[in-house]
């Protein structure tokens, strides 16, 4: 969705339009606090409004990155269906969170980092962890817990690190990443090194006190964080309407003086520009920014929720809008990608998938010595 | 007698607690709709509705403070953490007021509240979701501190617990909620906090466990006496907080020698509180230095064969037998 309230001191840099969109969009017919956009038909209604703009951008981006993003997207479809599938036979251990139905989200806002920008996020990671540059192979077999994984089996699955991918990582603690995320960005404007963070967080977590102890810092200190909310409508088998007083996470952004925008997460060119619009004012302002991101959940909570809070046909309303179809379309209707390219696109990351499925069963189990090590410098 | 799941047993203590005292009130994560993240709920929002069973936004500080400031205002709250885990964003309110409200208030204002909910180790939940907090909520003076280890024990002291007049930490163990016992039907039947259980007697070497620790040292103290002939006693305290020191003195002036056995780690555990007050008050009983079999002194690992190699279990704590027998 465009932009329907932005507030305080970053006002101005809102304004500013992206490298990519011309600003030209028509604003959305949106109430205060967009909780009409919750609704699957709506949030299409104001897709197709912007569908003119979209392809527009499309057209201004490169063929070679609209073809990585679908890449990364198919692939992260693939391989967390290959986790889902790998955990039922016991190949995996303890929590599994799968990202099916928010790959938008990681690849739209990531896939334009500089090398000196920083990634932090929740145990819902292993995309994330594999946009930033970790190789598919190390996130299978950390979730397999052997000697080959992305930490040495130590992590699993919510504990992807890469210091190299300036992947700060996958945290466990719901909102605990949101403080060390403001934290990272403060080192990145000590240092003056040019640098955002990319902070990204469930809608859950927003109930946190950590949240709204950071935004209030970073509006404060002006610091180049950008808040990611991936408002996926529920935390566990809560629904975000049970546990939160008001239905807008982007105006809460408003509280403490910095920009909020809400963001159709099963559009990836929108969250790539409302990215862009935020790195900017990140870069030249210092300033922080809340994007919410509303996307949607197709899996349990992780492997192991049965699901009953919600019904088979709220799931299926939302996968009419999946993220890949909605840009396998445009890409189509731009004339960038076709039908025979989407099929060697999922040939390719089917391929990848598999060679981690291969990587991580023959990588061997850590050491025993392995336990007492790391846990002082 | 009923055959309950432990899970089940607090179940019904929770359910028993809510028809008898209508102060009493269930909050926390999941707890009400979603019947509980690991079911011990069950049930209980659909007979007793939104008043006195509810369902909180992931907040911990907050509605461990809720509870808080309902129990001075005559509530009698019962605050599931999930895991106590995240129990640590909450520890201000457990620890900084909750713990110190009676004392402030020179005898005024008592906080008749139960923090429940799983402590320890799951299964390969690694670093963040595995840790035993146990001897850090008994650190504090005005807490007190229970661990159940059987079914039994898990409803008559939760019983207790809520009705007790000061803030309780109940510890609970997710590996356990499956674990079957008898438990009598008494709807009044209560455990008091405070008072040991000696579940299996023996002469010859004391093992003292708690929790999780339980059943591994009931298995180890067969096998010592099928293959060794070694007798040993388990006692469990059940109680951290107050603790019941003088069951565990008296059984090890009749074995001479202790084990503890304990899921946190080593140093500054609740183990090495007990072996203190053993060595002043049994000292001359002991024939053997007392051994402790605690988790590896690392944040939990993922990997299953380090899980396993992290935590105690029952070869681990039958060579600490055979070392305090010298075998
Ligand atoms: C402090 C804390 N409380 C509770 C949990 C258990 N828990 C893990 S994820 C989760 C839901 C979080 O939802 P949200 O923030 O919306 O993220 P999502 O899982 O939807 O990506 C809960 C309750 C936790 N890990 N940490
Ligand atoms: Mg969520």
């Amino acid at each position: 969705m465009p932009k329907t309230r932005v507030s305080g001191k970053a006002s101005t840099g809102t304004n500013k339009t992206s490298k990519n969109g011309k600003g030209s969009r028509t604003p959305a017919a949106v109430t205060e606090d967009g909780k009409e956009l919750f609704d699957p038909e709506k949030a299409q209604e104001e897709y197709n409004k912007r569908k003119k703009s979209q392809l527009e951008s499309i057209k201004n981006t490169s063929a070679d990155v609209l073809r990585e993003m679908l890449y990364q997207m198919v692939l992260g479809r693939h391989f967390e269906q290959k986790c889902a599938e790998v955990y039922r036979i016991g190949k995996i251990g303890g929590f599994c969170h799968l990202y099916i139905g928010q790959e938008a989200i990681s690849i739209g806002t990531q896939l334009q980092l500089e090398p000196r920008d920083f990634v932090i996020t929740s145990y819902r990671d292993h995309v994330q962890a594999m946009v930033q540059g970790i190789a598919p192979e190390a996130v299978l077999a950390e979730l397999y817990g052997r000697a080959g994984g992305n930490v040495g089996g130590k992590g699993g699955s919510m504990h992807m690190f890469s210091k190299e991918k300036n992947f700060y990582g996958g945290h466990g603690i719901v909102g605990g990443q949101i403080g060390v995320g403001t934290g990272m960005a403060f080192a990145q404007k000590y240092k003056e090194s040019g640098g955002v963070t990319l902070c990204f967080f469930g809608e859950a977590a927003v109930n946190q006190g950590i949240f709204h102890e950071s935004l209030n810092m970073a509006g404060l200190w002006n610091l180049p964080c950008i808040y990611i909310c991936e408002n996926n409508r529920y935390g566990m088998g809560t629904s975000q309407e049970r546990a939160m007083s008001i239905s807008s996470i982007a105006k809460k952004a408003e509280s403490y003086g910095i920009a909020g925008e809400f963001v159709d997460g099963m559009d990836v060119m929108e969250v790539r520009e409302a990215t862009a619009r935020a790195i900017e004012r990140a870069r030249s302002e210092s300033r922080p920014t809340l994007l919410e991101i509303r996307a949607y959940r197709y899996m349990g909570h992780s492997m192991s929720d049965p699901g009953k809070y919600r019904s088979t046909d709220e799931i299926k309303r939302y996968q009419e809008r999946d993220p890949i179809v909605l840009f396998k379309d445009s890409l189509k209707e731009a004339g960038v990608l076709d039908g025979k390219d989407f099929e060697k696109i999922d040939a390719e990351a089917l391929a990848k998938v598999q060679e981690a499925v291969d990587f991580a069963e023959n990588s061997p189990l850590p050491d025993e010595s392995e336990l007492l090590t790391d846990v002082y410098k | 007698m009923a055959e309950l799941t432990i899970r089940d047993a607090l179940n019904e203590a929770l359910r028993e607690e809510l028809v008898r005292d209508e102060n009493v009130f269930i909050m926390g994560e999941e707890v009400a709709e979603y019947d509980g993240a690991y079911k011990v709920t069950r049930g209980l929002w659909k007979d007793f509705g939104d008043k006195r069973v509810i369902d909180t936004p992931i907040t911990e500080l907050g509605f461990a403070a809720v509870g808080v400031g309902a129990a001075m205002a005559g509530l009698r709250p019962v605050i599931e953490f999930m895991t106590f885990n995240f129990s640590i964003l909450a520890s201000d309110q457990i620890i900084n007021h909750a713990a110190k409200m009676l004392y402030m208030s020179n005898g005024q204002f008592n906080v008749p509240i139960v923090f429940r909910g799983p402590n320890g180790s799951a299964y390969q939940v690694s670093s963040q979701h595995s840790q035993a907090l146990e001897a850090f909520y008994a650190n504090f003076p005005g807490l007190k501190v229970v661990m159940p280890s059987t079914a039994a024990d898990a409803k008559g002291l939760l019983k207790s617990a809520i009705r007790d007049d000061n803030p309780v930490v109940f510890l609970e163990q997710e590996r356990m909620y499956g674990l079957k016992g008898e438990v009598p039907e008494d709807d009044d039947f209560t455990i008091p906090l405070g008072v040991a259980d000696v579940k299996r007697e023996g002469t010859d070497c004391t093992i003292v466990a708690r929790s999780m620790t339980v059943p591994l040292a009931m298995q180890a103290a067969e096998h010592m006496e099928s293959e060794y002939g070694v007798s040993v006693e388990v006692v469990d305290p059940r109680t951290i907080k107050p603790l019941d020191i003088d069951t565990i003195v008296a059984s090890v002036k009749k074995t001479n020698r202790l084990v503890i056995a304990e899921e946190s780690h080593a140093f500054a555990s609740v183990g090495a509180e007990i072996s203190h007050q053993v060595m002043e008050n049994a000292f001359d009983y002991l024939d053997a230095p007392i051994k402790r079999v605690s988790t590896a002194e690392t944040p939990m690992p993922y990997a299953k064969n380090l899980e396993e190699l992290a935590l105690p279990d029952v070869p681990k704590i039958i060579e600490a037998v055979k070392a305090v027998c010298y075998i």
